[in-house]
């Protein structure tokens, strides 16, 4: 089933562990918040993502199943 | 086993983890600071800093079981699980034993942060601030080997760094502080 | 037909609860608030889930400042807006109403206070009246019920939604004030709703205005007194709307389906008309600043992105630019959608990307550091 990655914007402080850790889908504005790919992440990186939860210092991050 | 081993077990499997605990606080600080280069990214500090303490646990297990099963020690299972209990250095094993339940509740809120939630992990971190200078001074209390130069200067360097770590922390503007929480009441 | 304000023409028939949810639905009615999202989709969703335990909150902060129809409504017609709030509650079967009208509305919350007290017996306790926050934001949907239920409105990270979880965590209702009165007219079988739009700007007497259901903006101007010079550009729905150039919309009737396929916004019902001696860039940078100024501050690309673009605009505005500021501005105005816990960065996206298409000419100029209009003060009166 897709899954989609989700961001609490109140708790997310700008660390950018997620966007080091999956690049493909996350990347930084200019002052360090993350911006998400739209759309399902792909299978291969399912697991990357969950590391990218895992290593978030303030748990903003969330992988959910997606959203029609 | 020879007691001698496990002698020479205890001892250096205890200063391995004030050293190992020393750079899990110095890694942490790091992170608060939030500083990165393009060869060391913020994952690699947060990645290390877990591992580390998760290392540390293995050696302050040797250090604690050796030195229990040591015959020579007459130390037993409470002296090393219930703070201030052992007739031999009560204060200074004791603050060890205050040092490993303090270390032990930092481990566990953290294995299982999804299930306490952010808050409370957050709040027992800051518990760091009173394990790891208790760790250090049961080490000058009660570590055989704190009379040698050696030793003192391994604790110099811990002390230094840490000291070192925390000033750098401190002199930081708070990386959150646009948030000025006024609440619109 | 049915008018929301006005003299009442006698006494209007009794409202009939029955079927009340699947009239609104075929009457096509879109909230008033501001998001436009249809009434009916959540009347349902709140009954499916309040079993008896919902709460009604009537949304009357009117936070957005060219927009003053909702105050004037409930001063006017508090009646009404009572009316529709008790007929919401027993269709998603709610036995509580909180009123939540802006605390510098003081005639509206005079108006409202007398009537809840007139109609005490009726309303045995189940009603109270809160006042809201004068702030941009308070009127915010998760940002009300969490002044409620905490003293603190500011937005919280949905989901839940209030309809899901709100007041005391129990599935709240959260209903513009508007939207509660045409219910309420709509119970009384007068299906043909009319709506209220504010109007201000170069018009004869800007003020609200109650609109047939086919009026086209023409229509508007004219009862505003008509244009009082020339026009170049409109300012639909509000802060959170966007600016269309005069004659697109000129004879584009100003309803919300309509205007959606044209990729504007009814919102909150707000017409501003910008005089064509007015400056597009000003305008927008005041509104601009405003928003950024609103910010709740919990989400960092509201409190960044937002404040970077309005400092951008300021300097377009002023023609004192850095170069790649409207570049800059552009490309950040790009990165807001989504990115905040409400939709605040939304709305201040759209209504940029509105300025950015109707004043692309004056916005390149302002790099440039020239105006393409004689200088002169913004018509924009009610920007803080």
């Amino acid at each position: 089933m897709d899954q989609q990655l989700q961001v609490d914007r109140i708790h997310c402080d700008g660390h950018g562990l997620c966007a080091e850790l999956l690049p493909e889908v996350i990347t930084l504005d200019d002052w360090g918040f993350p911006v998400l790919k739209a759309g399902a992440i792909p299978v291969r990186l399912v697991e990357h993502a969950q590391q990218a939860v895992d290593a978030c210092p303030v748990l903003a991050l969330r992988l959910a199943k997606a959203r029609s | 086993m020879s007691t001698t081993i496990l002698w020479y077990a205890t001892r250096g499997a205890g200063v391995v983890s004030l050293v190992l605990l020393t750079a899990v606080v110095v890694l942490g600080l790091t992170s608060a600071v939030r500083w990165q280069t393009t060869s060391w990214p913020r994952f690699l500090t947060v990645g290390l800093h877990r591992n580390l303490a998760l290392t540390t646990l293995v050696f302050l297990a040797i250090h604690i079981v050796t030195a229990v099963v040591d015959p020579f020690t007459a130390l037993g299972w409470n002296a090393a699980l219930i703070p201030f209990s052992s007739s031999y250095r009560t204060l200074w094993l004791g603050l060890g034993v205050v040092a490993l339940y303090l270390f032990v509740a930092i481990l566990v809120t953290s294995a299982l942060r999804p299930l306490f939630g952010y808050r409370a992990w957050r709040v027992v971190h800051w518990l760091t601030y009173a394990m790891w200078p208790i760790a250090v001074i049961h080490g000058f209390g009660t570590g055989t080997d704190r009379g040698f130069a050696w030793m003192l200067g391994i604790d110099v360097l811990c002390i230094g760094s840490v000291t070192a770590a925390l000033a750098w922390r401190w002199n930081r503007v708070s990386p959150t502080s646009w948030r000025q929480v006024a609440s619109n009441g | 037909m049915a008018r929301l304000l006005g003299d009442p023409a006698g006494s209007l028939p009794m409202p009939t609860a029955g079927g009340l949810i699947d009239r609104i639905e075929a009457a096509n009615l879109v909230g008033r608030g501001g998001a436009g999202f249809p009434v009916a989709r959540k009347w349902r969703a709140v009954a499916e889930r309040a079993k008896g335990r919902g709460v009604v909150l009537a949304n009357g902060a009117e936070g957005e400042p060219l927009s003053v129809k909702d105050r004037i409504l409930m001063a006017n017609r508090p009646h009404l807006v009572i009316d529709g709030a008790l007929l919401a509650a027993d269709a998603v079967g709610a036995p509580d109403i909180i009123f939540y009208v802006g605390a510098a509305h003081r005639a509206a919350e005079a108006a409202m206070t007398q009537a809840l007290r007139e109609r005490s017996h009726q309303l045995k306790g189940r009603a109270r009246l809160v006042s809201a926050p004068h702030c941009y934001v308070a009127g915010e949907e998760s940002a009300a019920v969490h002044f409620i239920n905490a003293g603190d409105a500011r937005p919280t990270t949905t989901p839940p939604r209030p309809f899901e979880r709100g007041v005391d965590g129990r599935p709240t209702l959260v209903q513009n004030v508007e939207s509660l009165a045409i219910a309420a007219l709509i119970a009384r079988g007068m299906e043909e709703t009319a709506g209220l739009v504010t109007v201000s700007g170069a018009v004869g007497h800007a003020g609200v205005q109650e609109i047939e259901r086919d009026a086209i903006l023409a229509d508007v101007a004219a009862a505003a007194g008509g244009l009082a010079r020339p026009v170049t550009a409109v300012l639909l729905g509000g802060y959170f709307g966007g600016w269309a150039a005069i004659d697109e919309v000129w004879g584009l009737p100003l309803e919300p389906q309509s205007l959606r396929a044209r990729g504007l916004t009814f919102g909150c019902g707000v017409v501003h008309f910008l005089a064509e001696n007015a400056c597009g860039v000003d305008a927008t940078a005041r509104i601009v600043t405003y928003l950024a100024s609103q910010s709740a501050r919990q989400c960092g690309p509201c409190v960044f992105g937002l404040g970077a673009i309005a400092e951008s605009a300021r300097r377009l505005a002023a023609r004192a630019t850095h170069p790649g500021d409207l570049e800059r501005l552009t490309r950040w105005t790009g990165q807001l959608s989504g990115r905040g816990a409400c939709k605040h960065p939304d709305g201040a996206a759209g209504l940029l990307r509105s300025a950015l298409t109707v004043f692309a000419d004056e916005f390149r100029a302002h790099q440039r550091r020239q105006c393409l209009h004689i200088p002169t003060r913004t018509m924009v009166e009610a920007v803080a």
